[in-house]
Formats: structure tokens, sequence, C-alpha cells
């Protein structure tokens, strides 16, 4: 009855070729002050894979991704990407946060704030050159956003601000991508863009974890998802995991009727 | 004109340069009441170098005026630590930090020495007598040479570190996620804005300092959506009003701080209302334009 | 307290008055996250006094204070100007105008200190704040606004608690927020013009600061913050007071100030609340938790291994 260890055949399969995972994650536990948000989390993340990360508000998806990244601190347990710590690892891993946090105000152009994605790799007092302003173009055109390199950023709406941050992300070329919340707030068609890439860059080999709200559309998206709610629920592939039972358990069954959606 | 008034422009002028840098960082970094506090806080660094050195010398004002904006930046961000709101632990520190200063001036230094007037206004007009000898320029005053000195590590530092201040001020989330030291890009930012403030401190003093941090950078920050034309002519505005404040101070014969202080007023007070894109005149012309068809926009708004 | 003078008394119940009546101000400031706009707004009070001696030509408390009062208003009204039509925000709207108004107040203040007759105005004093040169008038007029001002937050205190905390909600009520908002900025203006002559511009927002947070480390209840707020402001005017007059001519802003900065200490270390002794113990009890339960675990994990 142990939710956390479910493994798929075909994760079996992979685990058993050798493959090292993208992320592995023991035991993390985190607080804010008093209230502890995160408790003995366990999971592995395969690579290639596409995995969701569900859970109600306040189950600790946003802190889960900031305590992998070092951003926020961690209380006790293990976070190892590719094997390594994240410090070693940051090359190979990007990172989308919400789009709330930063000032759109700024002075700066959609082209200016996908080139920062690369200011890691540039290093301390050199300045981004040509070949880089091409790598942040090429990326601005593959979200669909050429057209708008120039604008200031506050000119753009909410979906195509979003864009450019994913644009920001794919220009660091990573192997593991963490997402928090891309799709809120976005248009349509954005989300069908977002949906689209994300494929695209398991397609090639990338794993993606993305923290999502939306339960309708984990089933068509993604082919693994995490139930969080403190701690790991259940973890696995979507068709064996998102079940009626563990999405009850995640939400403490505040969604009722949800068999229809999964059934 | 004569030299006199030749060095007071120049020493002017430096200020306005200087604080017109790390002003536009500043209100980008949303901090520019951190400015409030570090200038209010240099006072007690003054006081207490003069009461361990009694002297009242350009390098011992400047160690420990430097030393009180760093103890009050870290004691904001401790506090804010701890669970205080920034705005909250900005004001506890900096006035508990200024109510010492003064108190020790009224209980242990007396006003013969120290003069807490001097202290918050400057002296910009004794600036041209107190000068130390350069080998191969000649005497210049004591303050020119300081300004000019932090004005060379200050614009360096900004020059160099330009995408690293650009990301930790935009994004200091994904700065971190790069692996930028954003804590020490702070403590350095926080330095630059003490060391600045001290260097101007003699010449305009400690609140007008503010005026020359934040304001002009406030009017450029209208006029361009490029931070590099931002800084530009954040420095080329605190020029202006510094030089417009002298000729006004020397006009109506009144303080000369306080004029340029009130000259970065009035400057910003153009921009809001004339800079081509983000003023009000601009976009007031905008709406209008585009309320052109009758809409319920217009006719909420027109009245 | 029978060593001090009737004066002195009478500068004690006034700054005690001031004190409870900013600390309650302080309290709806802390909670509107606009504790610095007391700052922004006591600075560019300045002006005001100044052009209210300049316009007479003598020194006038009213005239000094409705001065000071209308240009901390048009201070207030240029922070929500600029917050409204530009793309400038709010912090930096508050040092553009503390500053700017500030360096009017100084400029003027220099003319002023050239005219016949304005080197006596004692103008200055409005800088730190000198309670002792206050005369009898001048604390009736203090106590008597400061009681004015702690009635205003005592009357509407439902509405302030239910606004600060949910403003929309507040709004659907029926509750106007323009005129929360009025309410507001006039307290804010009224403890500020009293407490310039006391206190002074530079230190006033410390009064308006220091009381709020610290009672905040002592109670969750929005009641009894307020009640606690009031006291240590009280308490932090009356102790800046009497320890000002031990010393010849000391201010008695700085003394106020520190003796507020002392509360917060005292609240910070040891605030039932939220304080760090209390915080330390949770958290230790908290590590020691994890501690057993991860044993736990790792016992049952070796009891599960053994056949």
């Amino acid at each position: 009855m142990d939710a956390t260890r479910q493994v798929g055949v075909a994760d079996k399969e992979r685990l058993d070729a050798g493959r090292e995972p993208a992320l592995r994650v023991t035991g993390l536990a985190a607080a804010y002050r008093r209230n502890r948000v995160l408790e003995d989390v366990t999971f592995e993340i395969l690579p290639g894979t596409l995995t969701a990360i569900v859970g109600p508000n306040g189950a600790g998806k946003s802190t889960l991704l900031k305590t992998l990244l070092d951003l926020h601190p961690r209380l006790s347990g293990e976070v190892r990407f590719f094997g390594t710590t994240y410090r070693n690892a940051k090359r190979r891993v990007g990172y989308v946060p919400q789009r709330g946090s930063v000032d759109w105000d700024f002075p700066t152009d959609a082209l200016d704030v996908v080139m920062m994605g690369l200011y890691g790799q540039i290093g301390w007092l050199r300045r981004p050159g040509r070949r880089h302003r091409e790598l942040a173009m090429a990326a601005l055109e593959k979200m669909g956003m050429g057209a708008y390199a120039k604008r200031q950023i506050s000119e753009l709406s909410g979906g195509q601000q979003q864009r450019v941050f994913l644009a920001r992300a794919l220009v660091q070329d990573a192997d593991l991508y963490l997402l928090d919340e891309p799709l809120a707030g976005v248009d349509a068609a954005t989300e069908q863009a977002i949906m689209e890439l994300l494929k695209t860059l398991r397609s090639n080999g990338k794993t993606v974890m993305v923290v999502h709200h939306d339960l309708q559309t984990v089933q068509d998206c993604f082919d693994h998802v995490l139930l969080l709610n403190r701690s790991v629920i259940a973890h696995g592939p979507t068709a064996e995991v998102f079940t009626a039972e563990h999405i009850g358990r995640t939400y403490g069954g505040l969604l009722r009727g949800w068999e229809k959606v999964t059934g | 004109m004569t030299g006199y008034d030749g060095w007071i422009l120049l020493t002017a002028s430096l200020v306005g340069l200087t604080c017109g840098l790390v002003g536009s960082l500043l209100i980008l970094r949303r901090m520019a009441m951190m400015a409030d506090a570090i200038s209010h806080s240099v006072l007690l660094g003054i006081v207490v170098a003069y009461l361990v050195t009694r002297e009242l010398s350009g390098v011992h004002m400047l160690i420990g005026a430097a030393a009180a904006g760093l103890l009050t930046a870290v004691l904001v961000q401790w506090l804010h630590q701890l669970g205080v709101r920034q705005e909250a632990s900005i004001g506890i520190v900096f006035t508990t930090l200024f109510a010492i200063g003064v108190v020790l001036i009224a209980t242990k230094v007396g006003n013969a020495h120290l003069d807490v007037q001097h202290a918050l206004m400057g002296e910009i007009a004794f600036i041209p007598w107190e000068t130390v000898r350069v080998p191969g320029i000649g005497d210049i005053p004591e303050a020119v040479l300081m300004l000019l000195i932090v004005l060379a590590v200050v614009g360096g530092l900004i020059l160099a570190l330009y995408k690293e201040w650009k990301i930790t001020s935009f994004d200091p989330a994904l700065a971190a996620a790069l692996g930028l030291p954003v804590a020490f890009m702070h403590h350095l930012f926080m330095a630059m804005v003490s060391v600045t403030a001290v260097a101007s401190f003699d010449a305009v003093g400690a609140i007008l300092v503010i005026a020359m941090l934040i304001t002009p950078a406030a009017a450029a920050y209208l006029w361009t959506d490029r931070l590099s034309v931002m800084l530009l002519l954040s420095g080329l505005f605190g020029v202006a009003s510094a030089c417009a404040g002298y000729a006004v101070a020397w006009l109506i014969d009144t303080s000369i701080s306080g004029s340029m202080a009130f000259a970065t007023g009035v400057l910003f007070l153009v921009s809001s209302l004339a800079a081509p894109r983000h003023g009000v005149l601009a976009r007031r012309l905008r709406a209008r334009r585009a309320g052109a068809a009758p809409s319920r926009a217009q006719r909420t708004t027109g009245a | 307290m029978t060593g001090l003078s009737h004066n002195a008394q009478w500068v004690l119940v006034s700054t005690l008055m001031l004190g409870s009546a900013a600390g309650l101000v302080g309290c709806i400031a802390y909670w509107k996250r606009q504790s610095l706009m007391g700052d922004a707004l006591a600075h560019a009070a300045l002006p005001g006094v100044v052009g209210g001696f300049a316009l007479l030509g003598f020194k006038s408390l009213p005239v000094m204070l409705a001065g000071a009062a209308a240009s901390a208003l048009l201070g207030a009204l240029a922070v929500a100007a600029i917050r409204s039509h530009t793309r400038i925000k709010e912090d930096t709207a508050m040092g553009i105008i503390l500053s700017v108004f500030f360096g009017l107040g100084i400029m003027l203040l220099t003319i002023v200190n050239r005219m016949p007759g304005g080197g006596q105005s004692g103008l200055d004093k409005f800088i730190f704040g000198q309670a002792a040169a206050m005369v009898r008038q001048d604390m009736l007029v203090m106590t008597a606004a400061a009681v004015v001002v702690l009635l205003v937050v005592l009357i509407s205190f439902k509405e302030w608690k239910l606004y600060l905390f949910d403003p929309a909600f507040a709004r659907g009520l029926g509750l106007s927020g323009r005129l929360m908002d009025a309410i507001w900025m006039t307290l804010l203006v009224a403890v500020i013009v009293i407490g310039i002559q006391a206190v002074g511009v530079i230190l006033m927002a410390a009064l308006l600061i220091i009381p709020a947070v610290s009672a905040r480390y002592w109670t969750h209840a929005f009641s009894r913050m307020l009640a606690l707020s009031a006291l240590f402001g009280g308490g932090a005017g009356a102790a800046g007071t009497w320890i000002s007059t031990l010393g010849d001519g000391w201010p008695t802003g700085p003394f106020i100030v520190i003796a507020a900065a002392g509360m917060f200490l005292v609240s910070l270390l040891f605030g039932l609340r939220k304080g760090l002794l209390v915080t330390a113990m949770l958290r230790r009890r908290q590590v020691r938790r994890l501690r057993a339960e991860t044993v736990r675990s790792e016992t049952l994990a070796e009891g599960e291994a053994l056949p």
C-alpha cells in the first residue's frame, strides 16, 4: 500500500537499463517559519519524462521547486540532479518561476529578457555577444514571439510574457526543466503553444516537471504525475497513478465527483 | 566665473553624476527608502568616528559613515529575516541609529565641533577651502578628490557587472538559480550606496543626498525603456539639477543643497508631464486618440 | 515625579498622549503597509511650518501647524498622483516627495533665518523636536488633538479592522474605500503635525513605526495590538521626555526614539507570539520531533528487512 513506491512497467525497464534518474529526492523536508510545508518527500524523475506536479493550494508545490534549487532552505533530505548536487548540475537545469515574481515595468525588452537565461554561461565581466543574441532570437522565434523581440515587456500580454519566460528557459538548453505554473492566467493560444513546446522538449530527450493546477488536462498532456500534499501521495505513470482514489487522498476529499473526469 | 564657483559646480556635478548612476539601480531594485535609511544613519558613523579619533577629517568620516551604512543594511536585512516587514525594519533601524547619533552629539560632542545642521544640509560653500595636494595636479578640494575616487569605483563596478546588476535587479530568483551570488550583490550594492552617500554628504548633506539619489533616476525612468539609456540620462539629470540648483541659490541667496534638491523635483515634474511615452501628457494624448471612436472607456474617463 | 517642575509634568502628559495617538495610527499604517508614509509626510511638513512663519512674520503655533498640515497633505496628494499617473512605484514616489519637500523647507528656512526676527523663530527646533521649548498653550493644543485622534480610531475600530483585513470585502459591505483613505490620511497628518514640535520632522516616523511593530510580537488580535501599540507609544513618549529633562538642552525626539527602540528590542527577544526566544524553542521542538520520526522510520525499515 505504499503509493510512493509505485513504478510502472516501462519505468522499471528504464531503471533496469541502468539509466540514472534526472532527479532523485530522498526524505526532503522544508518549513516556512513554524509550518512544515514539506515532509519526507521522496521520488525519482526518469529522463525523458513529462511530469505534472499536482496538489491543492498550500500543498507545497512551489516550495518543492524552490527547495530543490536551493532557493529555499531545506530542513533535511537529499536532492541529486543527474547523480550530483544542484550546484554541480546547475547548467543542466532550467527554471521558470511564476510570472508574478518580477517587475514588468523594468526597462528592458523581450529579447533582453531571453538573453538573461544565458548570463550563467557567459560568465562574469563579459558582455553578451552576437552569438548569444542569435540564440535568444531563435528561442523567441520558437515560441512564436520573434516579432515582439524589441517590445518593452510591460507592453506584452500575460500569455506573451509567459512565452518570453519559456523562451528564456529554452535558451539555457538544459536537460531538466522545472516550470512553476506556466499555464496560470494565459490565453488558450499560449496554452496550446506551451503544451506543444513541452512535448517537443520531451521528444528531444529532455525531462520536464511542471507545477500544474488544471486536473482536467493532466491525462492528455503529461505521461507522469506526482500528487503532492506535504508529502508525495502518489507518483508514477499517469495511467496508473492518476486515479480517483489518489486524487481524493491528495485533495483530502475536497473534490468529489472526480471519478467522472478520471473514469 | 571664478575658480571658487568652478570648484563648487564641479563638486555638485560629481555628486549629481555619481548619485544618478547609483540611483537608477536603486529605484529599479525597489530600494529607494533604503537610501533614505542609509543617508540618515551615516550621521551616527560620522559622530562615532569623531568621538574615536577626535578629528573631523575626510578619511575618518568616510570609514565611519561607510560602516554605519553597511550596519544599516545588515540590520534591516536581519530584522526582515526575523519576519519584520521590509519598510517597517527600515523605519526602525534608521530612526534608532539617527537618534543615537543626535544624542551623542547633544551629550558628548557639544555643538562646537560637529554641527547637526551641517550634517543634514551640507556645507558646499566651504568645500573649495579644504584642499589637498595631489602630485602632478596641484591643490584640489578634498571633497572633489573623494568624489572622483568614488565615481571611478562605483561607475567601474556598474559597468563591469552591468549584466549581473540587470538580472539580479529584474529577476533575483532566476539569478540565484543561475548561480549568481544574489546576496553578495545586494551587500555590494548597499556598500556602493553608502560610499556614494558619504562622499556626497559633505557637499549636500544627509537628507538631500536622498533627493540626488532618487529623483533624477525616477525622472530618467520615465524617458526610456532601456537600462543603459536610463543610467546615462539619470547621471545627466543629476548634473543638470546640481547646476540649476546652484544658480537658483545664488540668485535668491539661499541654501545651495536645498535648492539642488528642489531643482531635482522640478526636473521630475517636467519629466512626469512631458516624457514621450510614460509622461502624463503622452498618456492623455494616446488615450484621446484611442478614444476617437466613441467607446465606453471614453465615456467613463472623458469627463 | 515630584522632582519635575510643573511645566515638565505637562510636557510629560502631552508626549504621553502624543505617543498613544501615534501608536494607534502607526498600527493602521502597519497593516496598510505604509509604515514609511509617515516618514515622507513628516519631512514634507517642513516647508509648511516655515511658510506659516514667513507668512505672518512672527511665531504663531496654530498658523505654523496649519501650514505643516497643508504641506504634508500636499505631499500625500503628490505621492498618490505620482503613483497613479506614472509608472513610478510608491516607495520611490515617497523618496522623491520626502527629499524635494525637505529641500524646499531648507531653502525657505535659510531665507527666513535671514529675515529680521527670523533668528529667534525657533524653527530649527522643528527638525529634532524640543518639548522643553513648548509653552502651556502648545501642550493643550497637542493634548486635545491627540485625544481627538484616539477617539476617532476607537470609534471606527471595527471598520478599520474590516477595511485593513479585506478592503474589497469591506467595499462590498458598503464601506467607502475613499472615505476610509481620507480618514486615514487626516489621522496620519494630524499625528505628524502635533508630533513634530516634540519629536521633530526627521524622527517622527519612529513613533509611528516602532510601537506598532513591537506590539506585533505580543499578540495576534488586532484590538490588543492597537492597545499595546498605544501603550508602547505613550510609554516611549513619556520615558523619552523624562530622560531629556535630565540634561541641559537635550533634544526630546531622539530620546523618545531610543526609548521606543528599547521596547522593540525587549519585544523582539521576549515577545510571546513571535519573539526570538519563543521561536527558538518551537524550532528546537520541531527538530527534535523530526529526529524522533526519522529514527522511528529507520527502525521500521530495518525491521522489514529482517526475515
